[in-house]
């Protein structure tokens, strides 16, 4: 029994305190991710999403050029990103375009900026395929403290959310204000991208923002049960792919371990091609109906 | 010549900058990717597939990744990455959301790029050029893999022109008279995928999609006629990509950068000018 542990948990698993730090805010953010992305998947924002992340990383490799960190840099241009994409694409046909619009100029001085980062021997690796085990301790607290607000805030506009997310007319007509609504659903989204981002690259993070929801949205049509599911994949993909990447240490060929990256985004296609062998049900509708 | 003429005329053309052999390779390669971006572009926008045209140059990236590693012509793993990515989500998006599949076979793509990097034992310069682009290294060899996959690329255009038309203008229509949207699809990826791979090398997989997205949709506010626009987006993409290299060359700056920032100044000077000319003609002509 203890030699098959110890084959799973490679020894010093628990005890690392880069990996014990990596979990805990591995978990933190596939849990908030993979709730957020069950309303970017069902709203058909995964593009905006992905642009967020990009912009992210923009953000940051100015922030690192200019001496600040990358965490600011991330949120904050992630928001912006969020807000500018939102005011641009009111009409559905015009979104494609303007996000991609929005991202080429955004990504064309964020790639001037990464490219003087590259003197930094491996600033543009940790900025596009992050670093979740070098992650900075005292980022903690308040990276979890983030993400606990924004569930309270999701669990809050939790109606209006869900209704204006399924049918955008019916809930205005309804006397949802669909335009806040998804005003503050792009920041939280922009929040949640930048949080992801900074932990698992901005490569990364459109992953699992959209992998762990569209599992589960395939695997019950009710959002309420959606929700917590896709909470829990984006948990377990994220976790057995830290487990992995621990464990891959003295892998061939190069004997340094393979990227965590590749192990999440890697799981969380491989539950997604299984979730489609899953009978398709009802349309999506809300728990309460 | 006076010197000062000679100074200005340095200033304006520097020096090397159409007689170094990189450099003419450079602008071939260069005005080869422009007409074949410009023409794809024109599609790109018209079907709304700007994300794919975002994912499949960084799912090409992964496979530069590989093909540096394992020591191969790193344009053959862009070249199978992008076109295998293109068939992913065109075989995977039937009955699914096309954006959640195009954003999940990226991820992965990238997380295998991620891969290939870390098996790379020294820091994989060749590969971080490639997201950047470059055009100092562009090889007579490359040109000729960029001339033949480009010619690939537009003879494909030529045989889907009218289908690809007809099912991005009106698909109820089309498929009624017998095209099929789906192989059409597929096709299209394929071109997208192969326009990547010729422009990758040199724009860069972070913004070469700027080539297939913004040319086309400024030209899609200066007219409506499908030939026009796509002679409009060529001379758009021709134009951003010759002052790009050129400002490259003078900065050593990514050529991306001017690119990206080029193209978007297009769109914006044609959007306002159509709006410009819209509120003239209501002046001129007021409703009846």
């Amino acid at each position: 029994m203890n030699r098959i542990l110890s084959f799973v948990f490679a020894p010093g698993f628990f005890s690392n305190e880069q990996v014990v730090n990596a979990l805990w805010l591995g978990g933190v953010i596939a849990v908030v991710a993979g709730a957020v992305g069950v309303f970017t998947v069902l709203r058909g924002q995964s593009f905006a999403g992905h642009a967020m992340s990009d912009m992210g990383a923009a953000g940051a490799a100015g922030s690192l050029l200019a001496g600040g960190t990358a965490v600011t840099g991330f949120l904050s241009f992630s928001v912006i990103a969020g807000a500018l994409v939102d005011l641009l694409g009111v009409r559905p046909r015009d979104r494609d375009v303007a996000t991609g619009l929005v991202l080429t100029a955004v990504l064309g001085l964020g790639s001037l900026f990464l490219f003087f980062d590259t003197r930094v021997v491996g600033a543009p690796e940790m900025i596009l395929f992050g670093s979740i085990f070098d992650s900075e301790p005292s980022l903690t607290p308040i990276l979890s403290g983030l993400a606990l607000l924004m569930l309270v805030l999701m669990l809050i506009l939790y109606r209006p959310l869900v209704f204006s997310s399924l049918s955008a007319e019916t809930a205005g007509a309804r006397g949802v204000p669909v335009r806040l609504i998804g005003f503050i659903y792009m920041l939280l989204l922009a929040v949640s991208v930048g949080e992801t981002a900074l932990i698992v690259g901005s490569l990364l993070s459109t992953a699992l923002l959209i992998g762990p929801a569209s599992t589960a949205l395939r695997l019950t049509s009710r959002i309420g049960r959606a929700i917590p599911l896709a909470a829990l994949i984006g948990l377990l993909c994220t976790w057995l792919g830290i487990l992995l990447a621990y464990d891959s240490y003295y892998w061939p060929p190069a004997g340094r371990g393979w990227p965590v990256s590749f192990f999440i985004t890697g799981l969380v296609l491989a539950l997604y091609l299984a979730s489609r062998m899953w009978p398709q049900g009802a349309p999506t509708r809300a728990l309460a109906d | 010549m006076s010197s000062s003429a000679t100074g200005w005329i340095n200033w304006l053309v520097s020096p090397g900058i159409f007689t170094y052999s990189f450099m003419q390779n450079a602008w071939l390669s260069g005005t080869i990717i422009a007409i074949v971006c410009g023409v794809a572009g024109f599609f790109t926008m018209l079907r709304g597939s700007a994300f794919a045209a975002h994912a499949l140059p960084k799912i090409g990236f992964a496979g530069a990744a590989g093909a540096v590693w394992l020591s191969v012509n790193p344009l053959w793993g862009l070249s199978v990455f992008a076109v295998g990515g293109a068939l992913g989500i065109g075989w995977l998006g039937k009955g699914a959301r096309r954006d959640v599949i195009i954003g999940l076979i990226l991820a992965f793509g990238l997380g295998t790029g991620a891969l290939f990097l870390s098996f790379n034992n020294e820091y994989a310069a060749g590969a971080i050029a490639l997201l950047f682009g470059q055009i100092v290294g562009v090889s007579t060899g490359e040109v000729i893999d960029t001339a033949v996959l480009a010619a690939l690329c537009l003879a494909l255009l030529v045989v889907l022109y009218r289908p690809l038309l007809f099912a991005s203008v009106a698909p109820d229509n089309a498929e009624a008279r017998g095209v099929s949207l789906r192989s059409i699809d597929i096709w299209f990826l394929v071109v997208i995928g192969i326009a990547t791979a010729v422009t990758v090398p040199i724009v860069g997989a972070l913004l070469s999609f700027s080539l297939l997205v913004g040319p086309a949709a400024a030209a899609s506010y200066l007219t409506h006629r499908p030939s026009h626009a796509m002679m409009l987006s060529v001379a758009i993409a021709l134009l951003s990509l010759w002052i790009g290299v050129a400002l490259a060359y003078d900065t050593g700056w990514p050529v991306g950068f001017f690119v990206a920032t080029l193209v978007v100044i297009a769109y914006a000077v044609a959007r306002i000018t159509a709006q410009w000319r819209v509120s003239r003609l209501s002046r001129v002509a007021p409703a009846e």
